[in-house]
């Protein structure tokens, strides 16, 4: 049944993309039919994977080196399990937010699906080629979601998006080229055996950690993500930061178990948690000083992905690196969920104000209290605070760290739970200010019900993670590499 | 020097300049070239790579290469569609 479910989860989004371009008005209804499926093949897989641990697909037969090999492990369904569960939510508001203007809803659906399609296969690879490849498809799909804002700014943001993310792709393929060079393989079990501690290894894997690293926008590379973020719409804004930055850091992920070949010279860990801290520090900071809801929202994206980068330095011990890799997993489903839902929330503000002036919000952030109480949520994960999923990953960070003696990412983990609770009161505070004498005020537009669920289920979503952290963290652990000593 | 390390040593170099250039310029239209030029440099890379031992040649990278210009050429258009795009809307 494996090859079925994993099929499910790439066939499902490409066809429901090429019914909606022959059939526009079914783009919602098949979207989330997509999505089920997806989420119905993500479960398969979790069961198939629980009984018999993890599995390889050899597509159509052919065997590596010449072939593609699929592989599937705990990693691989937590990532296409959240995609499918983050989609579904923020499918259900873009249908009411794109309602309105009829060229952005006509490319928002086949462009998402294709974005999906993409997605899931690069979470199903375990080839460097293919990750290039989905790569391509996953950054020119998002960077075609950008440019449904339609504004001039949107605009030069999406070029700027894709100007890095080019110079990404290829700085990645130059590694693949050289790795190919010297191994004569691309498919990572191969590699796996295959790699020694030599400098073309290192240039190769350099070269394809800088393309993904700023793919995945770690500072100092995060140059082009506030921007995008920021003007896209808010349903694409959701699926950038949940899901797409996700996709470059999964590939560093299997890089770094399965291509390096032996521990990493300290200073390039400590250099790579380096960045990830002055992230932190830095897109904390940014979002203190926002005035705009969005860039507020997107500047914590920044400070977020630089957790991601504490794992560098934090798996660097053979057994601990296990509670950090289970921390990292967990973390970027947490924040998937969040941030999504924090996204979807400061559209409903914005759809309702008609701006997102922070400034000027309090008296539409007083008549949309389902919004504001869904932020709130996300907010709480994202500060790290019980019982929530973002509880659960620094949780298993912050031990990881103390348990290694690491005194300064301790630091950084705990200054960055205060920063991020400073930002997410900024905009909680917004509620219980006055909004000042109602005449002087514009009358809130309303916002449709379902939008204001969406985001509150997504947030509901990443406080459940925090309550249910055990059955996840074996899912995800099944057939997880041991990092090398 | 073999012929497939002269190839790559230009391929490295190609990679570099296009490289330099996309820092450097601000200009779209010789950006979006720039990033061409890289492109052009990795594929001579795996072009030397496909000279194997003796007189056999590696068709796999060969296939990397079509499918990367068939990437490189969408992208392209792409980013022409949207620079255009972006001066019409100025």
């Amino acid at each position: 049944m494996t090859p079925l479910w994993s099929a499910l989860c790439v066939v499902a989004p490409l066809l429901a993309a090429v019914t909606q371009c022959i059939k526009p008005r079914w783009g919602a209804a098949t979207s989330i039919a997509a999505l089920s499926l997806i989420v119905l093949g993500g479960l398969g897989l979790a069961s198939a994977l629980i009984e018999s641990g993890a599995q390889t697909i050899v597509l159509s037969g052919w065997s590596p080196p010449l072939g593609i090999v699929w592989r599937i492990d705990g990693l691989t369904v937590t990532m296409i399990l959240m995609a499918g569960i983050v989609g579904l939510p923020v499918s259900v508001y873009a249908h009411h937010y794109f309602s309105s203007s009829t060229t952005a809803n006509r490319f928002f659906w086949p462009l998402w699906m294709l974005l999906l399609a993409a997605l899931c296969s690069l979470f199903l690879s375990n080839d460097l080629f293919n990750w290039y490849v989905t790569l391509e498809l996953l950054s020119l799909s998002a960077v075609a979601l950008v440019t449904l804002a339609g504004k001039p700014a949107a605009l030069a943001a999406a070029q700027r998006y894709l100007y890095a993310s080019l110079l990404g792709s290829l700085c990645y393929l130059m590694g693949v080229a050289l790795i190919y060079s010297t191994y004569g393989s691309l498919d990572m079990t191969l590699l796996r055996a295959a790699t020694e501690p030599n400098t073309s290894v290192w240039v190769a894997i350099g070269l394809m950690m800088a393309g993904l690293l700023m793919k995945s926008a770690m500072f100092p590379l995060h140059f082009w993500l506030p921007s995008a973020h920021g003007a896209a719409p808010a349903p694409v804004s959701a699926i950038l930061s949940a899901l797409v930055v996700k996709g470059a850091f999964y590939i560093l992920l299997r890089i770094w178990f399965d291509l390096v070949p032996e521990a990493p010279p300290h200073s390039v860990t400590l250099l790579l948690g380096a960045f990830g801290a002055a992230a932190i520090l830095w897109g904390s900071l940014q979002a203190l000083r926002a005035t705009r809801l969005k860039m507020l929202v997107a500047y914590s994206t920044v400070a977020q992905l630089g957790y991601l980068a504490l794992f560098f330095p934090l798996s660097a011990t053979g057994e601990l690196g296990q509670t950090a890799i289970g921390g990292i997993v967990y973390f970027m489903a947490a924040h998937a969920c969040a941030k999504a839902a924090m996204f979807l929330a400061a559209g409903n503000l914005q759809r309702a104000a008609g701006h997102d002036q922070l400034s000027a919000l309090a008296s539409t952030a007083q008549a949309l209290p389902l919004s504001m109480f869904a932020f709130a949520i996300a907010g709480v994960s994202i500060m790290g605070l019980p019982p929530s999923g973002g509880f659960v990953a620094k949780w298993m960070l912050l031990s990881a760290a103390i348990m290694n003696g690491a005194w300064l990412w301790v630091a950084v983990l705990i200054l960055g739970g205060l920063l991020s609770a400073a930002y997410v009161f900024r905009v909680l505070a917004l509620s219980f200010v006055d909004p000042g004498p109602p005449a002087e005020q514009e009358a809130p537009k309303r916002v449709a019900r379902s939008s204001e669920w969406a985001s509150l289920m997504l947030a509901g979503m990443a406080l459940l993670l925090g309550l249910n952290a055990m059955p996840m963290l074996e899912l995800m652990s099944v057939g997880l590499p041991a990092i090398r000593p | 020097m073999s012929p497939a390390s002269f190839y790559a040593l230009i391929g490295v170099g190609l990679f570099v300049i296009g490289f330099y250039a996309l820092l450097v310029r601000r200009d779209d239209l010789t950006r979006i070239l720039s990033i061409n030029v890289m492109g052009s440099g990795v594929f001579m890379v795996l072009i030397a790579a496909a000279d194997g031992v003796g007189a056999t040649v590696d068709p796999v990278p060969h296939a990397m290469v079509l499918t990367g210009i068939v990437v490189a050429v969408s992208a392209t258009a792409f980013a022409l569609a949207l620079s255009l795009a972006r001066e019409r809307a100025q």
